[in-house]
């Protein structure tokens, strides 16, 4: 337990209003990292020298409508404000670690969201039962839902929250930007209504000018948009976009709108009050996003200038007024080069990156948007909002950064440690080691958050954080996202939404080794080789037979990496790649220091054919160490035959089929769609490698396919 | 280089006669021994992927422990024009001797498949004898690796007698000295015998094969197309026979893999599990074990995500990965010291007990109680596989193996029932009845003689309201009380201190003393 002074700190009872003395922290944001179970509500804490306030009375009780990091998140916060907190749960999620951290939990239903996270019956009976005052509903889910607000109203459950007029006003992607017009909010070209076929669709593309993006008008998250750039690509898009905005929302209505080529995204912080009071509270800057979601966020933006900041703030908090919005919400810009910018939609519940602006202003938005739903005026005038340091957010996925940025990836976490070690450093998540990541929900791990006087520090932080992160068992993006922060077009500030198609056009393909750091890499793994063969001498105990190990104080070895062949000579006390450090075969992180320089590697996996696999700088890296007797020999191995994949095609990723479009005996043309897997809501088209005809199929729709499970195979 | 006490002039006894002792005639033979075959034949042996039978020992062993024997000996048939000259071969068709494996004693014998295709003389078969007959005084595991066409025809009955000294040979040691073999080649017809009396047989892929007959005379008996990959190679043998236990990708990383699995072996039946240095901390608590057990009974886990979570350092060399996958055998490390592990795969067939999977197991325990190995079983287990395929088989004959092996085992026996242990097969893995030393159950254990639904079905028959007697049984039976209310196993334990436990009570059990009464041989049900 973290001493009180950190925190702010209340003195419960009082009438409302309560006395509304707060000191606003001039630190970082940072949640406590050791749940506090006992309500602090009465502060007679001697030591403390602190500013004493009140404790807002707000709730007894709160369900979280949510599952994984933010209702943990939302639990913290409960449980600093002294508020009990119920779960809720689908059957797999019944050991999670929000339903552990929660003071009740029950379950809505089974794995699918459909039939629990998204059970409005359930949730509503299990708010009854427990008797919770309020909801929050996290982010996603049911967070933007204006039926799941007027059922809670309807029951006398306050929602954490803005109210159902202004969902459902700014929910609707059409209706949002009418609204936002009116309020004097610039907004982008495109057609306001919902489109209905995919001629429609064409037709109102052309009008616009190419390029157009289709997005789903419920929609948010990335889930259901594409870009189209000509009209087959429009008609395609709108197939798929209306197929995953019925999956995913129920609600399958399009809209289209002129597509900001290279453009940034930078969205607005709002926080308003039932009382007409509304504060802008910075941006974050999202900019890297793959396939329309966020990857790596910062608060603040390094493009804004003071007078755009205060001109996109006004107009979020215009919108905000228009709608007489209340609570936490979000209002994302798209800018351009000329830091011309535009409205593209605002989020009416907290979003996925709030830790940053969390960070920078010190506020807990969590404990605002509670005391907001409760009736409280807001504590802070726009004045008093600091942007202090610089904060950067990682989204840490379970998924193959190699497959176009990120294709998901399921697992049970074998092992898992956050960097907690580290100062400055926020983690944000919901799972443990032991935990699965299914393909039932969204496959994030963690949200990866630093904080620094400066951007360099921040993100000279997140650098480290990455290195220390262990997490073993599922395959994340982990290399993906220690490239982009120490990318020289991340650091210099240049960056817009095509960043990582601009900057990895063929594909992300891991850290790119030179001279220095590939002797580095070769010199941790012969380290580890010569650590491990001379352990395997050491056998203890009295023995029968007298062991006679092999003295040696030099090895001649070679290695294998990728393509390339290395031999070195390694001195053991005495060398010239030094490699030192504390670690020993046992550990997950090996913290090396490697000529002077301090690295943290882990090793992945090292079996007795000399194969290492070394996580370095961010990406893992296969070394094979053999002895150089064995490299010799080895040069008479065969090379065993890889699998012809192009007549074959493989589920890339674990997940559902929802189509195949060829049977037996029929011709596929090269790039001709194959069959649909959709995971984690998303639906991926494969396509045939080659012109063939098909030979067999080995899946119908319907079906749960494992990755790399055979899918169909051509002649 | 010759050795410098042979490199001494001609001795000269008396005075006109002249016995020349030629250094340089032993300098031929000795060169001529370490080309075996000559070099186009390693050149050929090159090409097919495989490495020379010298090569192999090379590498198998540490740098320069090599101590060869027999490096002299020829072969002695004279029909068929074997006895001219350029059918000697110094060393014959094997190459034998002994070494260091990370510094601890072997025997080994390395056929040399460049010489008459490595197939077995008389000669050849007395050079394996004698280093088998060496370790077995010494007490040291033999490696034998194989790659022969077969007998030496030429030789007849000779290299018939060869084999079944051999065979002897291999019976005598079993138990005594851990014998391993690794097949590098072809390996036909009796020469399969002596593979199949040893302890572990493992194969290369793709260059090794296993048969008593090859495609050819199965095609002339059974009218059978087959390949010699099907017939006999890795594939077969680890997956569907279970004549092999483990298969790797080509000489060089299969003779690595001897070496790490050698690591785990005592070296014989009168020394005690060997106990390496270890980093893994003995307390360690393994929190992610605490929800690997999922809540619903029918639900499906790994296995291996446990062992790999309770061992040093994950580190499990799995014997039989693919065969029988229904339950799981293999060596790891418990603070440095070697453990045999037996678990019930839950991922495969429910983790139930069949035919194939009772012998695997039972061989394995057998394995480590011979040598010392303690035993730690995890038990998750259904009963045993029902139907008349299991039935016909034999499961009756089969199962008691297994249940044989592990009463009849007196090396410390340390089980964990993880969830079901239902019917007979609770008390076959291991169970407190069969001298288990320490039981322990995971708050999720349900030790009873059958699930709900089957138990309810027979106590309740014809009662109407079976849910809830249903229910009744769950409360009163799925869970560990019943069996720990009368001491069948010795404590309900947090999964998380599964591995601190299991080191505390290896190192009390490491003077464990236990003998069965005296027997000429106990009579395993075959």
């Amino acid at each position: 337990m973290t001493t009180s002074c950190c925190f702010t700190l209340f003195i419960c009872g009082g009438p409302l209003p309560p006395f509304q003395l707060q000191t606003v922290s001039l630190e970082p944001f940072f949640l406590p990292r050791t749940a506090l179970k006992k309500s602090r509500r009465c502060v007679g804490d001697k030591n403390t020298k602190s500013v004493f306030c009140l404790p807002p009375q707000t709730f007894d009780k709160i369900l979280i409508a949510n599952r994984g990091e933010i209702a943990c998140r939302v639990i913290k916060t409960c449980q600093k404000m002294g508020i009990k907190s119920v779960a809720v749960h689908s059957d797999v999620d019944a050991s999670a670690v929000h339903v552990k951290m929660a003071d009740e939990a029950v379950c809505v239903g089974p794995a699918p969201t459909s039939k629990s996270y998204l059970n409005m019956d359930a949730i509503m009976d299990a708010i009854r039962s427990t008797g919770a005052q309020a909801v929050h509903p996290g982010y996603g889910f049911l967070s933007e839902n204006k039926e799941f607000a007027k059922r809670l109203a309807a029951e006398g459950v306050t929602f954490i929250g803005p109210d159902t007029h202004a969902i459902m006003a700014m929910g609707d992607k059409i209706e949002s930007k009418l609204i936002a017009k009116a309020a004097k909010v610039n907004t982008i070209p495109g057609f306001d209504g919902v489109v209905e076929t995919a001629d429609d669709a064409v037709k109102i593309a052309q009008q616009i000018g190419y390029p157009v993006m289709i997005k789903a008008s419920a929609g948010g998250g990335g889930k259901g948009m594409r870009i189209a750039w000509n009209d087959e690509e429009t008609r395609e898009g709108f197939r798929f976009s209306s197929q995953e905005a019925a999956s995913s929302f129920g609600d399958d209505r399009l809209l289209i709108e002129k597509y900001i080529d290279n453009p940034r995204h930078i969205e607005i912080q709002v926080l308003a009050d039932k009382h007409g009071n509304a504060l802008w509270l910075n941006e974050r800057e999202c900019s890297i996003q793959r396939r329309n979601q966020k990857v790596v966020e910062e608060a603040p933006s390094t493009f804004l200038d003071s007078v755009t900041r205060r001109a996109m703030g006004e107009q979020a908090v215009q919108l905000a007024k228009a709608v007489q919005y209340s609570s936490a919400g979000t209002v994302e810009f798209l800018v351009d080069s000329k830091k011309n910018f535009y409205f593209l939609e605002m989020n009416t519940r907290l979003q996925v990156e709030h830790p940053i602006t969390e960070c920078i202003t010190g506020l807990d938005l969590v404990e605002q948007m509670i005391r907001v739903a409760k009736g409280y005026k807001l504590l802070h005038k726009q004045e008093d909002i600091p942007i202090n340091g610089w904060a950067i957010e990682s989204r840490v996925y379970a998924e193959d950064p190699y497959k176009s940025f990120g294709l998901p990836s399921i697992g049970r976490l074998s092992q898992y440690q956050e960097p907690l070690n580290l100062s400055n450093v926020r983690v944000d998540s919901g799972i443990q080691e032991g935990s699965d990541i299914s393909i039932y929900y969204d496959p994030m791990i963690s949200k990866l958050v630093t904080y620094g006087a400066t951007r360099a520090e921040a993100l000279s932080k997140m650098e480290d954080a990455l290195d220390n992160y262990v997490i073993r068992g599922v395959t994340h993006n982990i290399p993906l996202l220690r490239e982009i922060i120490t990318h020289p077009r991340f650091i210099s500030g240049d960056i817009s939404t095509n960043f990582l198609p601009e900057v990895y056009p063929d594909g992300f393909k891991g850290h790119q080794l030179e001279v220095g750091n590939r002797r580095e890499l070769l010199a941790s793994a012969a380290a580890l080789y010569i650590t491990a063969q001379l352990r395997s001498q050491k056998v203890l105990g009295n023995l029968r037979v007298s062991s006679t190990p092999v003295e040696c104080t030099h090895w001649e070895l070679c290695a294998e990496l990728g393509e390339g062949l290395y031999s070195m000579e390694v001195e053991v006390d005495g060398g010239k790649v030094e490699v030192s450090g504390q670690w020993n075969l046992a550990s997950t992180l090996l913290p090396l220091t490697i000529n002077g320089t301090d690295r943290m590697l882990q090793c992945l996996s090292r079996d007795a054919s000399g194969q290492i696999v070394l996580q370095y700088l961010g990406t893992s890296f296969k070394v094979r160490v053999l002895s150089k007797l064995a490299a010799e020999l080895n040069s008479y191995m065969p090379e065993k035959v890889a699998e012809d994949t192009s007549s074959i095609l493989r589920s890339p990723m674990p997940g559902s089929v929802v189509a195949v479009s060829v049977k037996p005996g029929d011709t596929v043309a090269e790039g001709q769609e194959i069959c649909v897997i959709e995971a984690m809501k998303m639906q991926n088209s494969l396509t045939a490698a080659k012109q063939a005809k098909v030979k067999k199929v080995h899946c119908k729709p319907g079906e749960t396919v494992g990755e790399g499970d055979l899918l169909v195979e051509l002649e | 280089p010759a050795h410098p006490a042979l490199a001494r002039p001609p001795l000269a006894i008396g005075s006109n006669l002249c016995v020349s002792f030629p250094p340089e005639r032993i300098d031929m033979k000795r060169k001529a021994a370490l080309v075996g075959g000559g070099q186009k034949r390693i050149d050929a042996q090159h090409k097919r992927g495989k490495l020379t039978a010298r090569e192999r020992v090379e590498l198998l062993l540490d740098p320069e422990s090599f101590v060869e024997s027999d490096m002299f000996v020829e072969h002695r048939c004279s029909d068929f024009g074997m006895e001219q000259d350029r059918n000697k071969f110094p060393g014959d068709s094997v190459v034998t001797g002994r070494g260091r494996i990370n510094g601890r004693l072997v025997y080994v014998f390395s056929q040399d498949f460049t010489v008459f295709g490595g197939s077995l003389s008389g000669a050849h078969a007395q050079k394996i004898c004698k280093i088998m007959d060496q370790a077995m005084t010494v007490g040291a595991p033999v490696i034998g690796l194989n790659d022969s066409g077969g007998a030496r025809i030429q030789e007849g009955v000779e290299s018939l007698a060869g084999y079944a000294d051999i065979f002897l040979r291999n019976v005598l040691a079993s138990g005594v000295v851990p014998q391993i073999s690794l097949i590098m080649g072809p390996c036909a017809g009796g020469a399969v015998y002596s593979p199949a009396l040893t302890d572990f047989t493992f194969m290369v892929k793709d260059t090794s094969y296993l048969f008593i007959t090859g495609p050819d005379v199965v095609k002339s008996v059974t009218n059978e197309d087959v390949t010699q990959e099907e017939l006999g190679g890795a594939k077969t043998h680890t997956t569907v026979s279970g004549v092999a236990h483990h298969a790797f990708e080509n000489d060089v990383d299969a003779l690595l893999n001897m070496r790490e699995f050698f690591n785990f072996l005592p070296l014989s039946n009168q020394d005690p599990s060997p106990i390496r240095a270890c980093h893994d901390p003995s307390d360690r608590l393994v929190t992610s074990l605490d929800t690997i057990v999922p809540f619903e009974t029918t639900k499906a886990y790994d296995m291996l995500d446990i062992i790999h979570a309770i061992v040093d350092e994950r580190d499990f060399f799995e014997i039989m990965p693919s065969y029988a996958k229904n339950i799981v055998v293999g060596f790891a490390r418990m603070n440095g010291r070697t453990v045999g592990i037996v678990g019930n795969q839950p991922k495969v067939a429910s983790g139930c007990l069949d035919i194939n999977s009772s012998v695997k197991g039972a061989r394995f325990v057998r394995f480590c109680d011979a040598f010392n190995i303690p035993i730690i079983t995890f038990v998750d287990v259904p009963g045993f596989l029902p139907g008349t395929a299991q039935e016909y088989g034999g499961i009756i004959r089969h199962g008691a193996k297994l249940l044989y092996a592990f009463a009849e085992a007196t090396v410390p026996k340390i089980t964990i029932i993880t969830r079901k242990a239902y019917g007979g097969a609770y008390d076959v893995m291991s169970s407190k009845h069969l001298r288990g030393d320490v039981n322990y159950a995971w708050p999720s254990a349900e030790v009873a003689v059958m699930g709900a639904k089957g138990a309810v079905q027979i106590i309740f028959r014809g009662k109407e309201n079976q849910a809830e007697a249903e229910a009744e049984y769950v409360e009163k039976f799925a869970n560990p009380f019943p069996a720990a209310v009368r001491g069948f196993v010795d404590d309900i334990i947090e999964p998380a201190t599964t591995r601190k436990k299991i080191c505390r009570d290896l190192e009390v059990l490491a003077s464990k003393k236990q003998v069965n009464p005296w027997k000429k041989h106990a009579n395993i049900p075959l």
